[in-house]
């Protein structure tokens, strides 16, 4: 899923898959409408999002010390901390750990981290089972699927055609109907049987405290909880971001994720602990944490890149982003869809992989608006369209770049001077004639000018620009005296 | 791995050359913008408290703080659901316990297996406090809650709820469990409701792995 | 007051009417309008596609242009450029790493209005003397409702032109599609975003679709145009300007 034209090849499939664009219209409308009221609740709420903004700034800005503290912590509470500069590390340091404990199959929550390092591939090819427990995530599993969502993985998966799926797969199915109640009463059974027996457990990470050496799940299943608490070892793979320094810290994230999130109150279970509780004996005998760089310290040293790292994962900007909407999570290529992740994708992965990625936005601005976290993710996308263009200058402009570039720095030239933009409004004026009828642009055009009339009509040049009208005016020389060729 | 860890420290240094050498990294550890300034009296808390946890599907009984209508309220949680077994951590208060009903005590030193838990269908604990704003109950393993797979494996949890337990908000109540995971390393999980998905079609369902109903004694 | 006129390239180009309308108003209003003949292109495409590089010449034009301390304001019919000198400029100033430009930007930034809010915001004016006798609804334009936060002043003059039927347009706030080069980028996504504004336009009854800012306009109005709906996008000066 790589260069410049992908996410548009991605989008035109994904833009004529009806069932999609249905359910996603319908799932993004409702979430809005939910996030909006759970938010409207709250007084200050954009006082509280700046704070939650300050304090993952700060925290970033002293990563390294808080990082230090965290290990200490939880080496102290009898956990053990492991470092790993990028996901194929911590997929080897996990399998050995599961290898370790004697088990060939682990219990998984769902973990954006561990999609991102591709772990459940990595435990496949040594020959250990992953399950994964989420609703939607099992859905994507037996499906043979990608997520399309950071929170509802399954979201472009309607009632339907997750019964058909369940009954294909799961046992005792034949009676199902496709009320979601059933669905996840069918879901509760085939799991249980998991959740009592495997004794591995793998989870990401919400937050981690770094005062406490505390780890934090938020959830709404439960299965979080199951997966954290049964089995006798407990993996953590946390990208490194992930770190606060207090639990007053948590305290504004726990008051900003679920109302932006699942429009909450609250989220049904957050989960917390510390290495391993003995006194009295509670949840896993091990209990591991493995902290992921994987892009992460390249992203960290970009000023305005940077804010990208304090996504909470709430997802509030794909439910609100039209472009997600209409194309569905599967056109970014990436497990980080929408507008976080056409600029977290590209960071993480390297902005060679990911192109067009940071172009598969309008701009609009409503993510921003909504994010928690208060990144401006217009921003960021900026940035990094002028971080690709300037790479593809360093490689000698290769592939379709080099038309674009030839356009814009002769526009930039155009735009530099008067006498040779006023010669170019007219030489667009003569030339348009040719292609014009009745005051339209024909719609028959190669290039950019034919993406455009695909779908648009074109109005020619005027037959009097504004400043060719302002001067035949009387006494309407240039007044500033700025005129002539600057 | 102590390669990778001195690599990540590293780099994380050097990706944060712009920050100046001298600046601290020491937090403010104060709770600051609390959602509710005003100090509000009980029974507003009590009433928000009970129609935000109802609004998560978990039902509601209010009782006085007499042992005998906490006791009564617990017994007709059971007959509502059919329960003839409960399991109860070792330090529930006895006077909760309703008769007729066996009774599987969860003890440190005689835990009670996974497949008992399972089986049992309902458990009955008190909790650690509990959040009007959020209609949250906050569980830490302290006195009367028991390990988490006690509340987790069970269908029905029947919760007492102490009005006095009742804080306004998040920030208070995480104050509180601050001072848990600071002195502690009990684990603590943060309960709204009864366990919940939107996975299909952002539609709420109500009970999925954890418990499926709810049930909140509130005393007092 | 002496306003200069920051007409936009596009304008100036393909939609000469809006700014004739903004100096009619504004002249309208008492006001002295100029308009500075050196102006081109404010670098909006430049520095949003990815050729910042290219849009710091621009920048440096535009302050040079318009930095002449005999105006009192600059105004300009495009809520998206007025954003580009608040919100891109001193980002501009930085990637150049030219501190005389960030703080010529400083100072004259706070000069630089869109239209609506001028006239509302500055001049605290709402009834500007328009008569329109047409069904109209209004699409706030995603740069001037995020980034300058325009509000409700587009609203409020609006409100005030005689004989208007003004109508809400459903999911108002949600982007038509344009966004520059995105729309040719990714023409087909942009087309999806287009059809369901459209359809919201249809779907009010109104003849004249309006906003802030004739880029959009175009991209609405092309879209309008193509289906042959009978529906024009007309830039809000122009609304303003008519009828008195």
């Amino acid at each position: 899923m790589s260069g410049t034209s992908s996410f548009s090849e991605a989008a035109h499939v994904a833009l004529s898959n009806s069932q999609q664009r249905r359910n996603l219209r319908q799932a993004t409308t409702s979430i809005r409408a939910k996030r909006d009221a759970a938010v409207g609740e709250v007084d200050q709420w954009e006082a509280l999002r700046e704070e939650g903004r300050r304090i993952k700034d700060r925290t970033m800005r002293h990563l390294d010390v808080h990082l230090e503290r965290l290990e200490e912590r939880v080496t102290a509470a009898g956990g053990h901390v492991h470092w790993a500069r990028d996901g194929d590390e911590a997929n080897a340091i996990v399998t050995r750990l599961v290898r370790d404990a004697g088990s060939d199959e682990v219990i998984k929550v769902k973990s954006m981290t561990t999609a991102e390092i591709g772990l459940n591939e990595a435990l496949a090819r040594a020959g250990i089972v992953a399950h994964e427990t989420d609703l939607a995530e099992l859905v994507i599993q037996l499906a043979d699927d990608r997520p399309s969502h950071i929170l509802v993985p399954a979201i472009h998966r309607n009632r339907a055609e997750i019964r058909t799926l369940f009954r294909r797969h799961l046992a005792d199915t034949e009676e199902l109907t496709d009320d979601p109640a059933a669905l996840a009463e069918a879901a509760r059974r085939h799991l249980r049987r998991l959740f009592l027996s495997v004794d591995v457990g793998v989870s990401g990470a919400n937050f981690a405290i770094a005062q406490t050496g505390t780890i934090c799940v938020v959830e709404s299943e439960g299965n979080g909880r199951m997966c954290t608490t049964l089995p006798q070892t407990l993996i953590t793979v946390m990208g490194i971001e992930k770190v606060l320094p207090t639990v007053a810290d948590l305290d504004v994230m726990l008051r900003l994720l679920p109302r932006s999130s699942t429009g909450e109150r609250m989220n049904p279970y957050t989960s917390l602990w510390t290495g391993v509780a003995d006194d009295p004996p509670d949840g896993p005998r091990a209990f591991h944490l493995v902290l992921l760089d994987g892009g992460r310290t390249e992203t960290l040293a970009d000023e305005i890149g940077r804010q990208a790292l304090h996504c909470i994962r709430c997802s509030a900007c794909l439910n609100i982003c039209p472009v997600y909407e209409r194309t569905g999570g599967h056109a970014y290529g990436s497990p980080y869809p929408g507008p976080i992740g056409a600029i977290l994708a590209p960071q993480l992965a390297g902005l060679r992989d990911h192109t067009s990625l940071p172009w598969a936005s309008s701009l609009c601005g409503a993510c921003y608006e909504v994010c928690p976290v208060k990144i401006d993710i217009p921003q960021v996308l900026v940035h990094l369209r002028g971080r690709v263009v300037r790479q593809a200058k360093q490689d000698g402009w290769r592939g379709r770049v080099a038309g674009e570039r030839l356009a814009m720095e002769t526009m930039a030239r155009v735009f530099a001077s008067r006498r040779r933009y006023e010669a170019a409004q007219r030489t667009a004026r003569v030339t348009a004639r040719a292609v014009t009828r009745d005051g339209l642009v024909r719609p028959q055009l190669p290039g950019p000018l034919g993406a455009w009339l695909s779908s648009r009509d074109l109005p020619a040049p005027a037959a009097q620009s504004f400043r060719e009208w302002w001067r035949a005016q009387p006494d309407q020389s240039d007044p500033d005296g700025h005129g002539g060729a600057a | 791995m102590s390669g990778a860890r001195e690599v990540v420290l590293a780099r994380i240094r050097a990706a944060l050359c712009d920050v100046p050498a001298d600046e601290q990294a020491a937090p403010p550890t104060a709770f600051v913008l609390g959602d509710d300034g005003l100090e509000e009296p009980a029974f507003v808390l009590r009433s928000r408290f009970a129609a935000r946890v109802e609004d998560y599907g978990a039902r509601v009984t209010r009782v006085s703080v007499a042992p005998a209508a906490i006791r009564a309220a617990v017994a007709q949680a059971c007959v509502r659901h059919g329960i003839r077994r409960l399991a109860v951590p070792g330090d529930v208060p006895v006077e909760w316990l309703p008769p007729g009903i066996e009774l599987l005590a969860d003890e440190p030193g005689a835990p009670l297996s996974r497949a008992t838990l399972d089986e049992t269908g309902a458990v009955l604990t008190g909790c650690a406090g509990a959040i009007a704003q959020t209609g949250t109950i906050v569980l830490d393993g302290g006195p009367g809650q028991g390990r988490r797979a006690l509340t987790l494996l069970a269908d029905v949890h029947v919760c007492v709820v102490l009005v006095e337990q009742i804080v306004g908000d998040v920030s208070e109540a995480l104050a509180a469990v601050g001072a848990v995971l600071g002195q502690t390393r009990r684990p603590v999980t943060l309960v709204s409701g009864p366990s919940a998905t939107s996975d299909i079609e952002l539609e709420r369902v109500e009970g999925v792995h954890g418990p499926r109903r709810m049930e909140i004694v509130l005393a007092g | 007051m002496r306003i200069a006129l920051f007409i936009t390239c596009l304008s100036d180009t393909l939609f000469p009417d809006t700014g004739r309308a903004t100096v009619d108003v504004l002249r309208r209003l008492g006001h002295e309008v100029v308009f500075p003949e050196a102006q081109t292109c404010c670098g909006q495409m430049h520095a949003n596609s990815g050729y910042q590089v290219e849009a710091v010449p621009l920048a440096r034009r535009f302050v040079r242009i318009f930095g002449d301390p005999s105006f009192d304001a600059i105004v300009t019919p495009s809520g998206s450029c007025a954003a580009m000198v608040h919100e891109q400029y001193p980002r501009l100033a930085a990637l150049g790493d030219d501190a005389r430009l960030a703080d010529a930007i400083a100072e004259l930034a706070p000069r630089v209005f869109e239209l609506s809010q001028f006239l509302v915001d500055r001049l605290g004016v709402e009834d500007v003397g328009a008569v329109f006798p047409h069904r109209v609804t209004y699409h706030p334009t995603c740069h001037s409702l995020r980034l300058l936060k325009v509000a409700d002043a587009p609203l409020r003059l609006l409100r005030a032109v005689r004989d208007i039927d003004l109508v809400e347009l459903p999911a108002a706030t949600t982007c038509c599609g344009f966004g520059g080069t995105f729309a040719i980028k990714n023409a087909e996504t942009s087309t999806a975003m287009l059809t369901d504004k459209v359809s919201a336009v249809l779907h009010t009854g109104a003849e004249v679709c309006t906003g802030l800012d004739n880029s959009c306009l175009l991209h609405i109005g092309g879209g309008l145009s193509r289906q042959r709906s009978g529906v024009r996008a007309v830039h809000l000066a122009e609304i303003l300007a008519s009828g008195a």
